[in-house]
């Protein structure tokens, strides 16, 4: 579990977050939601301490993150996996060495139970035959998939997804939803997945935050959103004339 | 000025922290010592070549007289190659190369966040990323530069051969002259080779690393990476000549 308290941050005196307090919880797929813009990925961006607060704590299993001393920051960063928007895969490295990097670089595995855990690894995400190749070969939705099996290689504890469908047709797009639901239930992961799809809000949606102008708004799950009363959400989830008509 | 400088040294502190596991930091080294000194050895060759070549012709014509001996060409040509056209004037043509790509490649993986997926992961980014490149670079650019003064003798004679500008045998005299201060003249070159790498792979990581923007920006710290990279190489091969030879 997750938890954020009173988180605040500004850049160059504009202030991006305000006081966002929220509960990850475990086997659950958690959602952030917002315009963009409205402070998703700064969130995320603290809570995994890429940026520092300038108030708040962020707790790991009751584990203070940025009171820790860097050994143990590193520690808690093992148990971390992160999909980001554009995949960051390492484009000099193959498809194998991709997923092999994080346990080459913080396990004693031999090369051959390396090679066991990325091909289990690749065949969970359902990438067959491709470890020799390079990410530039690969299209954007092989790719968030090697992306999800390097952050699955290490059997993280938490894993971040930023925006994991941006840039996918809509029907690989939910696949990718749906593998990481799985994978979040099968691993009993806390998952934190930043969108603003709102087919992934009703697809995955266990335990949603919904961010306005870097101000928490709502929170609550992918059955009680399509009832919300606040505003701003509602001009969000029912942002088409389409949906709109089917509400009413 | 002041928060750039700090930053740079912090980056360096960064460096130099434990790795975390000494064989992926061994293959990033012999893989940048390719990428950095191998890869360029086909343009030092060929410019170290020419530039003996011309120096071999310049010089024959400049001192065309009876009362000059025609190993002077030879000699003058070696000291010119060995004090500063070699070490000086390749390590800015490798500010040009290794310079602008070493900043595209840390800008590039700044953009897509590659960067950032090394930290999530719990990675010192600069000691992987930039550490393997400093050292690598220490180690491989003597190397180069041994191998573009030999490259500038070669073109020389050569020249000497197929012209007869001067014969083979008194440029390979003048090459050979005065050879008691050849071992200072190589570690003179070899010293500020040494502070050439770490000015030129520093200096365009610093730019690269810390990049903040998009693709356009990526171009801009090419170039900045290969100008500020020239100006110090400017600089330092002033400050080590006064200090190394007066």
């Amino acid at each position: 579990m997750i938890q954020v308290k009173n988180i605040s941050k500004s850049f160059s005196g504009v202030e991006i977050l305000k006081d966002i307090s929220f509960e990850f919880e475990k086997g659950k797929t958690n959602l952030i939601i917002g315009k963009s813009g409205s402070g998703k990925s700064v969130l995320t961006k603290c809570i995994v301490g890429l940026f520092e607060p300038d108030i708040g704590e962020v707790y790991y299993n009751d584990r203070n993150f940025l009171k820790l001393k860097p050994k143990e920051k590193k520690e808690v960063r093992k148990e971390m996996g992160m999909l980001f928007q554009g995949s960051a895969l390492f484009d000099s490295f193959s498809v194998e060495e991709n997923v092999a990097f994080p346990l080459r670089m913080f396990t004693q595995m031999t090369n051959a139970e390396i090679s066991e855990r990325v091909n289990f690894c690749l065949q969970r995400v359902d990438i067959i035959n491709k470890n020799s190749l390079y990410p530039s070969e690969l299209s954007g939705g092989m790719q968030k998939r090697v992306a999800i099996a390097r952050a699955i290689s290490m059997q993280p504890k938490y894993l971040f997804c930023d925006e994991p469908n941006s840039g996918l047709d809509p029907v690989t797009a939910i696949l990718i939803d749906e593998l990481i639901k799985e994978i979040t239930v099968e691993y009993q992961m806390t998952t934190i997945v930043i969108t603003h799809d709102m087919n992934s809000v009703l697809e995955i949606g266990d335990n949603i935050l919904f961010i306005d102008n870097g101000v928490k708004k709502w929170q609550g799950n992918k059955d009680e959103i399509l009832n919300v009363k606040v505003k701003e959400l509602y001009d969000f989830v029912y942002v088409s004339k389409f949906l709109k008509k089917m509400k009413s | 000025m002041i928060k750039s400088f700090g930053k740079y040294v912090l980056m360096l502190y960064y460096i130099f922290l434990k790795p975390e596991k000494l064989s992926v930091y061994w293959k990033r080294f012999l893989d940048e010592i390719i990428q950095l000194g191998v890869k360029s050895l086909f343009i030092v060759s060929l410019m170290s070549a020419f530039m003996g070549a011309v120096l071999v012709i310049q010089t024959a014509t400049a001192i065309e007289s009876a009362w000059i001996p025609d190993y002077t060409v030879g000699f003058t040509v070696k000291q010119s190659m060995l004090l500063e056209f070699c070490p000086t004037i390749i390590s800015l043509i490798l500010a040009g190369k290794v310079g602008s790509n070493i900043a595209s490649e840390l800008g590039t993986m700044k953009v897509t966040e590659q960067i950032d997926a090394l930290e999530v992961m719990g990675v010192n980014s600069i000691g992987f990323l930039i550490g393997p490149k400093i050292i690598a670079s220490l180690f491989i650019f003597p190397i180069v530069i041994m191998y573009s003064i030999f490259f500038g003798f070669l073109g020389g004679g050569l020249v000497c051969y197929f012209t007869e500008i001067i014969p083979v045998k008194q440029y390979i005299l003048g090459i050979r002259a005065f050879s008691e201060d050849n071992f200072i003249f190589i570690r003179y070159a070899l010293t500020k080779t040494i502070v050439f790498a770490f000015l030129i792979t520093s200096i365009s990581s610093y730019f690269g690393y810390y990049l903040k923007g998009g693709a356009l920006e990526v171009g801009k710290a090419s170039t900045n990476a290969v100008v500020y990279s020239s100006i110090f190489i400017l600089f330092a091969n002033y400050i080590l000549t006064q200090l190394m030879l007066i």
